[in-house]
Parts: structure tokens; C-alpha cells; sequence
């Protein structure tokens, strides 16, 4: 685990919402190609964790490194950093206004990385990888919320980005349409993606991940290998919260 | 009768036609004002702290923008009209471009605050998704928010038309001729005040009843094109 490795790191990060001190101090690092789950209770800062690394929220304290570069420098172009982390969303979020085609062809073309022709040829590519071929020029009204979200997740790949965030990407998904979400997310895996996953879903976490992070009351209470994290708990709140969800 | 003689239904005829000039006049600046405005004030209020390095510069425009809001709808238009005509513009006779500046200015109050709530309407999700890919304030604005939003400012639009239309009616106070005035002036000159003034109430209504059948259309075929 050199130092030049690290894809992301935060340090003392700490973030308030007027009064409410969501995330308290919190001193982390992600490598190139690891996989890291983050689990915790509703409202424990989640969220707001995973937001702070892309900027989408603007810490109230410390900074973030993506890349080697200190990204909260304020002179730092924020969208050319996130260009290179892609973001997935518990509601899709897809664009209703523009074809599946136009969802993923829009930010490489507007950002000047390829020419119309050469985005649609990469959504051609991205769509085949997820079946989803034929809906090319609907509308995402169309779709099922599953079809949705590996729209949403192919978006963010079009970008080609170093890392990808996921903020539960499978909560709002019927439960038979969690599995071909969740495949779409092991194969990205697989090819070696730097992945961040806030997740309800333990045996993605247990199958996937690297390292899981037990996030309670704005700070890391708990962290390890899956099977340290799920087979010998030691944070009692984190022993709490796992008799509730496994 | 009283509309043939004299080839009275001529001078209606041009009232009306000047009400509808001073409507699309107002219009088109009320939507210039406002387009201005709610850009400024939209983007003040979505602002993330830090971010952007103009936000003194825009809270500046944003109070700016919100006094003028105020004070456009907190004074009636009968007042804001003759403060134009006779204090600010006293001395100009040129009372069609008064009337047209007075209409569009308090008209821009109340169409930002259309193409406001219209943006507000829309999911916050949609920036956020269009700026974590990468793009820009201002591209996800236009590629992404606008063409949604227009769906719901296009009708309130549609509305404000209308209003703006009855609204000319006010501008006889300040003595440029339109339809009220010319009722107005035959009336003064007939003593017969029933005909002139019941004739132009069916003009205003012909008018907005069918300005309301167009929009209608309008957002059918909206609704049609509107694929999702
Ligand atoms: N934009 C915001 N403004 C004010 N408070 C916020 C904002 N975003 C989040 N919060 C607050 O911060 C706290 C943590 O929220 P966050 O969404 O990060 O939790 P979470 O762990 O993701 O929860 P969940 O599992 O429900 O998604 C909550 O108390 C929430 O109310
Ligand atoms: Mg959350």
C-alpha cells in the first residue's frame, strides 16, 4: 500500500448543515482499483460522505485529494476533476428530456472529449455491455427502474472516469430488479474500477468490497476486510446495526 | 348603430390594434427583464458555498432583483403607470413607449417569478446528476433544466399574456389612445356611455377567448411532442 496508489483521500473532513454536524473529522483513503462499501444507518452522513468527494457538497472543514491534486482548492476547475469520477444515484436521475442515447452521449460530447459520432459509437459499446441495445432512442420514461439505473451507470462510464461513487443505487430498485444492477456493478468491479458504494445490499458488500466502512454519527466507527466487519464486529452500535439488517 | 357612424368601428378597430401592439411590447420586454432576473436569482440560489468566485457579485444583483420584485408587486399597475407618465417620464410624448416601458417592467416582475418557480419545479437531482458528469452550471441549465422547465413556464406565460392584455386598458390614465380610451373619448364626446363601453368589453373578451383557444393549442401540441 504505497502512498502513490491512493486514488482519493480526505482528510479531516468535516461537514455541517447550518448546526448539524453531519460528518465529524474524518481521515480517509482510497486505492487505485479498490472496491470500498460504506454502510450505517439512515442519516448517518452517508451520503454526504460520498457528495463531499466529488464536491457536490463543499466540506465545511479539510480537504480532498483525488489524483494527487487537492481538489478543494478553490482555484481547482471542480468540473474537470469530476469529469473523472463518475456518480451513480439512488433515483437515476437519467435526463427525461433526451433518448437513452442522448443520456449517454450529452457530457462526452458537451465537455469536448469526443466528437457526437465517436460518443454514440461508445454508447453503442456501453449498451450492448448491459443488453440494453434496443432502447437506444427511447425516452427513460419507458424504462424499468432497473433498466434506469444501468442507463445511469453506463452515463457515468461513458466518461471514462478513474472512480465511480454509487449513493444506494439499489434502494429504489423493486427487489426483482436489484440482481441485474448489482451484475452490471460486480463486472465493473471486475475490470479492475475504483469503486465507492454506499449500500444497504450486504452481500454485494461481502462479495465485492475490499474494505467496508461502518459509517454512525458522522465518523468511520469500523472498518475492515468484509469478513472481519461482518463475521467479528466490535463497535457495539455496528453489532447493533447488523442484527437489524443481515 | 353606434359603431357605423362616423366610421366609428374604425377608431375601435385601431384601439384594439394599439392594446395588442402595447401587449406584445410589454411582453417581449417583461420577458427580457425576467429572463435576467431569474438567471440572477436562480443562480444565487443555487450556489454552492465556495464554488463560484462571483458570489459577492451576485448577491449584490440578487438583492437587486428581489427589491424590484417587491416593489413591482407590492404597488398597484394604476400607480406604477402614472408615476412613469407623469413624474419619471413627464415630459415625453412619446406615451406609447412609456406605456410599453411601464407595462413590461411590472410584467418582468411577475414573469421571472414564472421562469423562476418553472426551474424550481425541477428536480435538483438533474443539476447534480448533469454536474457530476462533468458539465457546466450554465450547460446543464440549457441542455437539461430549460427544456424542462419549459413546460410548465410556457402556460403561466401563456397567462401572464392575458393579464398584460386587460392590463392595457389601464393606460388611458396617462392619455395614450387604445381601446379603453377610445371608448372613453366617444363616450365623452356621445354622452351614450352603455354602447361604447359594453362594445369594448365584448372586444377584450373576443380577444382573450381566443388568445386562451391559441394557447390551449399550443400546449396540446406541447403535451404531444412531449415524449416521456
Ligand atoms: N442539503 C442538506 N441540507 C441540510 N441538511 C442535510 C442536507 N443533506 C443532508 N442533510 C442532513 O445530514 C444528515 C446526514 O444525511 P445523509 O443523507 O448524508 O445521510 P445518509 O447516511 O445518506 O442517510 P440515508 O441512509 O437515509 O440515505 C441528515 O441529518 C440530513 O438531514
Ligand atoms: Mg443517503
Amino acid at each position: 500500500m504505497t502512498e502513490d496508489n491512493v486514488l482519493l483521500r480526505v482528510e479531516h473532513l468535516s461537514k455541517s448543515f447550518g448546526s448539524n454536524l453531519v460528518l465529524d473529522d474524518i481521515s480517509e483513503q482510497i486505492r487505485t482499483g479498490e472496491k470500498v462499501c460504506i454502510i450505517g444507518p439512515s442519516g448517518s452522513g452517508k451520503s454526504t460522505f460520498l457528495r463531499c468527494m466529488n464536491l457536490l457538497e463543499r466540506p465545511t472543514k479539510g480537504d480532498v485529494f483525488f489524483d494527487g491534486q487537492k481538489i478543494t482548492d478553490l482555484s481547482v476547475d471542480v468540473n474537470k476533476v469530476r469529469e473523472q469520477m463518475g456518480m451513480v444515484f439512488q433515483h437515476f436521475n437519467l435526463f427525461p428530456n433526451k433518448t437513452v442515447r442522448q443520456n449517454i452521449t450529452l457530457a462526452p460530447v458537451r465537455t469536448g472529449h469526443m466528437t457526437q459520432q465517436e460518443a454514440d459509437a461508445e454508447a453503442d459499446k456501453l449498451l450492448a455491455r448491459v443488453n440494453l441495445s434496443e432502447k437506444a432512442e427511447d425516452y427513460p420514461s419507458s424504462l424499468s427502474g432497473g433498466q434506469k439505473q444501468r442507463i445511469a451507470i453506463v452515463r457515468a462510464m461513458a466518461m471514462h472516469p478513474k472512480m465511480m461513487l454509487f449513493d444506494e443505487p439499489t434502494s429504489a430498485l423493486d427487489p426483482e430488479m436489484v440482481g441485474e444492477v448489482l451484475n452490471v456493478m460486480k463486472e465493473l468491479a471486475s475490470e479492475g474500477m475504483t469503486m465507492a458504494v454506499v449500500t444497504h445490499e450486504m452481500g454485494f458488500a461481502r462479495e465485492v468490497a475490499d474494505r467496508v466502512l461502518f459509517v454512525d454519527e458522522g465518523k468511520i466507527m469500523e472498518q475492515g476486510t468484509p469478513d472481519e466487519l461482518f463475521g467479528h464486529p466490535k463497535n457495539r452500535r455496528l453489532q447493533d446495526f447488523l442484527s437489524k439488517v443481515l | 348603430m353606434s359603431f357605423v357612424v362616423n366610421d366609428r368601428w374604425k377608431l375601435y378597430l385601431k384601439g384594439l390594434g394599439k392594446s395588442l401592439l402595447l401587449t406584445v411590447g410589454a411582453l417581449a420586454l417583461g420577458i427580457v427583464i425576467g429572463v435576467v432576473i431569474s438567471i440572477v436569482r436562480t443562480a444565487h440560489d443555487q450556489k454552492r458555498s465556495g464554488e463560484d468566485k462571483i458570489s459577492a457579485g451576485l448577491s449584490v444583483g440578487n438583492a437587486i432583483c428581489q427589491l424590484y420584485t417587491t416593489i413591482i408587486r407590492g404597488t398597484p399597475m394604476m400607480v406604477q403607470l402614472m408615476i412613469m407618465g407623469f413624474v419619471v417620464f413627464a415630459s415625453s410624448r412619446n406615451m406609447q413607449g412609456v406605456a410599453i416601458l411601464a407595462l413590461g417592467i411590472n410584467s418582468g416582475a411577475y414573469v421571472s417569478e414564472i421562469i423562476r418557480s418553472g426551474i424550481m419545479s425541477i428536480d435538483p437531482g438533474q443539476m447534480e446528476a448533469g454536474r457530476s458528469l462533468g458539465m457546466g452550471y450554465g450547460t446543464v441549465m440549457k441542455e437539461v433544466i430549460l427544456p424542462q422547465a419549459i413546460k410548465n413556464i410556457l402556460p403561466a406565460l401563456g397567462n401572464e399574456l392575458i393579464t398584460l392584455f386587460k392590463d392595457t386598458s389601464l393606460v388611458s390614465v396617462i392619455g395614450m389612445t387604445e381601446l379603453t380610451k377610445v371608448a372613453r373619448d366617444i363616450q365623452a364626446r356621445t354622452y351614450l356611455p352603455m354602447m361604447p363601453y359594453l362594445g369594448i368589453a365584448l372586444m377584450y373578451l373576443v380577444v382573450v377567448i381566443i388568445m386562451t383557444w391559441l394557447l390551449g393549442k399550443l400546449e396540446r401540441r406541447m403535451r404531444r411532442s412531449d415524449r416521456r
